[in-house]
């Protein structure tokens, strides 16, 4: 295994799959860049998977084409990709040593056995599973499994790599620990990679980009950064992590500033092409402050309150609706029922069109 | 990345149709007769060489067809366009093959609107053989190539490829001589035109008769069989469940014993308990005999009739009820019945109110089968019926019969078709929409509720005295063949089996098979050798085609292979004598028509026992291999075929063993030639040579549990590690 190995560029055009009546990916375009983790985070059933199974060659698309490299792949079967997949349920043959199961592409490739078994030794080592060769994949743990899963997608150098959910089987800790190795190894080994997640911590912590997809379509595709910080639309807000959705007024537009009134508050937030009118507001818990009553802001009152240890999560009644707020470093809590002023820190406020 | 071509299918299609003999060879293709160019006898030439040395011109379309698919079928690139040319190619091949064998038969041209239009053919010829054989294979293979190159089966050639010969084979082995059959019955006769004669055939009193009612006469044969299925489905259903219950819910302590019967109706040639029936109640019978010399009453042949041939299909099939309703009682899940006591329901209320409810469908399954089987029954009505006729039985003696009249055989072939499809439907609704039998696979934790006492006792009441019974018809069946003359004379003796398998020495060593049974029992022998791995080979490539792509029109053909499955044997058999009597097939009174039939009679159970190991199979360990760059075949050969032995061992067993015990079908199929084990044994019964009809019937019992023993052991083992990993076990095989 080549460290210099560079993945190739993905490009799906127009690709779309229905199954009879039931469209489970409408068309759309996306270009994977060579050597970059790209995720596809989504509700469940929003067709995610049905897209990885497209890219590789396990379901045919009703409509488009699909690019890898240069080569139109769009009718080539699975085999014939030059891609891998590291399935939910690992897939690993019950019946082979995990040594076989990883050497089992190799093989179909046409190396010889016995070359194919040393590769397959080295990519256990990569993956941290030395010297389990000789064991059946039912006597390992879900951990080890998934190691070997990936060692078997691994050894045949894809041009692109893909993964369905693949830590939805691990318990918490060993996901987070997992999902570092996985980021470690694309990035050693320069691979492209195409992960499929719902849990969109997993998104945030692994991804170079991440495609936002809804109801079959693409909400939205950028950077972990951008899709956090800049979202566009409530929904993508809302599934990148906690917000208060609020329903605000621009009054007008001033070199790209839009002035946003929210009940008594007024804010100038960046206008991101949206004309003067009603607007969608969209507040992260930890951008909305808490004052002592009297302090400058709007006036709310307390009505639940939770100690959670490295912080502490507040819901406050306000003119705006219930806000769902959270407060780092508080030593004591703010009993329930007190009435504060509540402030909107602009850096985690956005605008997105109604 | 890999290049694909099509070479090979091609030059299969070229052997087939420039080098091979295109017609079937009277004494078989000898190895100087495989290169059939340049002969001067047409019949034994090449197609290319007919058509350029004999002026047979309908042979130049299949040689264009081929010419055409040769360059794209080069390895060279796969633009769409080749792809569009191969499939094209292959597909006008295949019509012209078809087409020319169609048109042109022993007396020139088959319809007399082709004499007319082109005017008179001074030609002729005869059934197609191993040149045309291999020609159709090759372009069918160039068209399922072309058509997956063309992104069809997700450019999977070797899918398309099973997909194009499963088709193929259920269109030439099954709808077209069912259809060919059907079609007899319109064919005019005397003064009738077709449509007159359909109706005198279909409406025939015979048939539909209802004269019972009134008068001291036998109804037609549509009642008569539909009486029989009914009640004997009822009963069997009924036996079938009370020993279910009694294997899975008592303390029952020989269970064991029990679960032989699953075996029985699979090794059991299909006269057996006739026979025993007629040595227990028969004229000579031994319940007969004692009756008359200690009372002094004659009891008659009481045995021969409706009631006999009832007693004696119960008997039959009750192990088959017994087999599906097992898995059904065993299917429900524990934790229903679980919640229903601790809802506290009483153990009848959870029984009447849970158990029964649930296992309804499974119950409906079972009396379906059973039904499907009565109808299609030959061996007891033929041993049992005397003048009481059913459908099967009436079908025969139409076409072996003095009268030999096809119109009729096809009219009541295809009555009762039409009450096996009604059947089938009523089964796939009943069983498709609300099997709740729940095999998740998950250790489903929990016991069962014991039964209530009052049913445990119907249950035992009913099902102890029956299998004593079962004993008796079988220890007597056997015992016939051990004594001179059943009822007049009881000296035992070995002379039957001397009579069937004597062997002798010639003066100069050389060993002689000089026992009357020893040919038909060759023939049976290798004939079910040779089909039964094709049927599970075939089998198993229908299951995991449906079982695991997807493609347009899989439910189709999903559906055309379990109507296989409702075609009752004796109306395959007729259809097969009518179908492949003349060219283009001309295959009667040859081997390849017995193994055709034990094939496409079989595949279904093939079908149905790789359907249900591979649901348990999880589908992502075969996309984990294709993903891995294992060709389709691969994927199949060292993934697939490992996780499946069970099934497979189950498959090669029916197969062979249904092979060497059918009759119903192959009683048309047989000749001198190639004589079957069970049209043998029925023959000596009807000569009332009983004797030597049971001791043959023995010596297969014992042929076939050796044979079912062999076959697991030569597939063996699965080898899966000591915890058995997630969704990767199928169900174990019940042989
Ligand atoms: N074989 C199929 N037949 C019909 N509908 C399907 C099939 N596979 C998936 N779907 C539908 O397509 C949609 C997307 O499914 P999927 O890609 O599995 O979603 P995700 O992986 O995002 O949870 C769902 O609504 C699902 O019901
Ligand atoms: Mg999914």
């Amino acid at each position: 295994m080549s460290a210099s190995q560079t993945g190739a560029e993905v490009r799906l055009i127009g690709i779309g799959k229905r199954y009879g009546k039931v469209t489970a990916v409408k068309p759309l375009d996306l270009t994977i860049e060579g050597g970059t983790l790209v995720t596809l985070l989504g509700p469940s059933g929003c067709g995610k998977t049905t897209l990885l199974r497209m890219i590789a060659g396990l379901e045919q698309p009703t409509e488009g084409r699909l690019l890898i490299g240069d080569e139109d792949m769009t009718l080539l079967s699975a085999g014939e990709r030059n891609v891998s997949m590291v399935f939910q349920s690992y897939a690993l043959f019950p019946h082979m040593s995990v040594l076989d199961n990883v050497a089992y592409g190799l093989v179909s490739s046409g190396l010889r056995r016995r070359d194919a078994q040393e590769k397959a030794e080295a990519a256990l080592e990569t993956v941290g599973l030395k010297g389990f060769g000789a064991r059946l994949p039912s006597e390992l743990s879900g951990g080890q499994q998934q190691r070997v899963a990936v060692a078997r997608a691994l050894v045949l150098q894809p041009r692109v790599l893909l993964f369905d959910e693949p830590l939805s089987n691990l318990d918490a800790r060993l996901r987070r620990s997992m999902r570092e190795e996985i980021r470690a190894l694309q990035q050693r080994l320069g691979l492209t990679v195409v992960y499929v997640t719902h849990d969109q911590s997993e998104a945030l912590a692994v991804s170079d980009r991440i495609v936002v997809m809804r109801n079959a379509e693409i909400a939205q595709a950028g950077t972990p950064e951008e899709l956090y910080a800049q979202p566009e639309s409530v929904f993508v807000a809302t599934f990148m992590g906690e917000a208060n959705h609020l329903r605000g007024t621009i009054e007008r537009v001033e070199n790209g500033m839009a002035s946003v009134a929210l009940d008594a508050l007024r804010f100038a937030l960046p206008a991101r092409g949206l004309p003067p009118g009603p607007v969608d507001v969209v507040a992260r818990p930890e951008a909305i402050r808490l004052a002592a009553e009297g302090a400058e802001g709007m006036a709310g009152r307390i009505t639940r309150a939770t100690y959670m240890g490295s912080h502490a999560e507040y819901v406050v009644s306000t003119p705006l609706g219930e806000l769902f707020v959270i407060a780092p470093r508080q030593r004591t809590l703010l009993p329930k029922g007190s009435a504060v002023a509540v402030m909107l820190d602009v850096e985690g406020v956005v605008i997105v069109r109604p | 990345m890999r290049r694909t071509s099509s070479l090979l299918p091609w030059l299969l299609a070229a052997l087939g149709t420039l080098v091979v003999p295109w017609h079937m060879q009277q004494d078989g293709v000898t190895l100087s007769g495989v290169f059939a160019l340049g002969r001067e006898d047409a019949e034994a030439a090449s197609a290319l060489w007919q058509a350029a040395a004999h002026g047979r011109f309908w042979f130049w379309p299949v040689v264009a067809a081929l010419a055409l698919a040769l360059p794209a079928a080069l390895p060279q690139g796969r633009s769409a366009r080749q792809a569009r040319v191969l499939a094209v190619a292959g597909g006008l091949g295949l019509l012209a093959i078809v087409l020319q064998g169609l048109a042109i038969g022993v007396q020139g041209w088959s319809w007399p609107w082709l004499a007319d239009t082109f005017g008179e053919l001074n030609d002729r010829q005869f059934g197609i053989g191993l040149g045309g054989t291999l020609a159709m294979l090759g372009f069918l293979f160039l068209l399922t190539d072309g058509l997956a190159r063309r992104g069809l089966f997700k450019g999977d050639r070797f899918v398309s490829g099973a997909v194009g010969l499963l088709a193929g084979s259920i269109i030439v082995f099954t709808a077209w001589p069912v259809l060919t059959m059907l079609s007899q019955m319109f064919t005019p006769r005397e003064s009738l035109s077709w449509s007159g004669a359909l109706l005198d055939r279909v409406m025939d009193r015979k048939i539909w008769g209802l004269a019972c009612t009134t008068a001291n006469v036998n109804c037609g044969v549509f009642w008569n069989t539909l009486m029989l299925a009914t009640a004997s489905a009822t009963a069997a259903t009924a036996l079938g469940l009370s020993f279910a219950l009694i294997a899975t819910r008592t303390g029952f302590k020989a269970k064991k014993a029990l679960r032989l019967l699953t075996v029985l109706p699979i090794i059991t040639p299909p006269f057996v308990i006739g026979l025993g029936l007629i040595l227990i109640f028969g004229r000579s019978g031994v319940v007969n005999q004692l009756a008359d010399s200690i009372f002094g009453v004659q009891l008659g042949r009481w045995i021969y009739g409706f009631g006999g041939v009832w007693l004696a299909q119960v008997f039959s099939f009750t192990p088959t009820a017994f087999l599906v309703l097992i898995g059904v009682v065993e299917g429900i899940s524990p934790s229903m019945e679980e919640a229903s006591t601790t809802l506290r329901a009483s153990r009848m209320r959870t029984f009447r109110a849970v158990t029964l409810p649930l296992m309804l469908p499974g119950l409906a399954n079972a009396w379906l089968v059973v039904f499907v089987e009565s109808l299609a029954d030959f061996g007891n009505p033929i041993v049992l019926g005397g003048s009481f006729g059913v459908l099967s039985t009436e079908i025969f003696f139409a076409v072996v019969g003095a009268q030999q009249d096809f119109g009729r055989a096809a009219a009541l072939a295809g009555v009762m078709l039409m009450v096996a499809l009604v059947a089938f439907i009523l089964q796939r609704k009943v069983v498709g929409r609300r099997s709740y039998v729940s095999m998740t696979g998950k250790g489903d934790v929990g016991l069962h509720v014991a039964l209530p006492d009052g049913v445990r006792r119907a249950a035992f009441a009913v099902a102890l005295p029956w299998a004593f019974l079962t004993i008796v018809v079988y220890l007597m069946a056997l015992a016939g063949a051990f004594v001179k003359v059943w009822g007049r004379d009881w000296t035992p003796t070995l002379e039957h089996f001397r009579r069937a398998f004597a062997l002798e020495w010639t003066v100069d060593g050389a060993l002689i098979f000089a026992g009357g049974a020893w040919h038909s029992l060759w023939t049976t022998i290798s004939l079910a050798a040779i089909a039964a791995p094709i049927t599970a080979a075939l089998g198993l490539l229908a299951a995991w085609v449906l079982a695991r792509q997807t493609f347009r029109g899989r439910t189709t053909l999903e559906f055309a292979l379990m109507l296989t499955f409702a075609v009752p044997g004796t109306v395959i058999g007729v259809a097969y004598i009518l179908t492949y009597n003349i060219p283009p097939l001309e295959i009667t009174g040859t081997a390849v028509i017995l193994v055709a039939c034990f094939v496409f009679r079989n595949l279904p159970v093939g079908v149905r026992s790789g359907v249900a190991a591979m649901s348990q199979l999880d589908k992502s360990l075969d996309e984990a291999a294709v993903t891995l760059r294992a060709s389709t075949f691969r994927t199949l050969r060292t993934v697939v075929l490992p996780l499946l032995k069970p099934a497979i061992v189950t498959a090669l067993v029916y197969a062979f063993v249904r092979a060497m015990t059918t009759v119903s079908a192959v009683i048309f199929l047989v000749s001198a030639e190639y004589e079957m084990a069970t049209v043998f044994i029925i023959n000596r019964v009807i000569n009332g040579d009983y004797g030597l009809a049971i001791a043959y019937c023995a010596v297969l019992i014992v042929l076939m549990m050796a044979a079912i023993g062999l076959i697991q052991l030569l597939v063996g083992r699965r080898r899966l590690g000591r915890r058995s990993a997630a969704g990767a076990t199928p169900a174990g095989a019940h042989t």
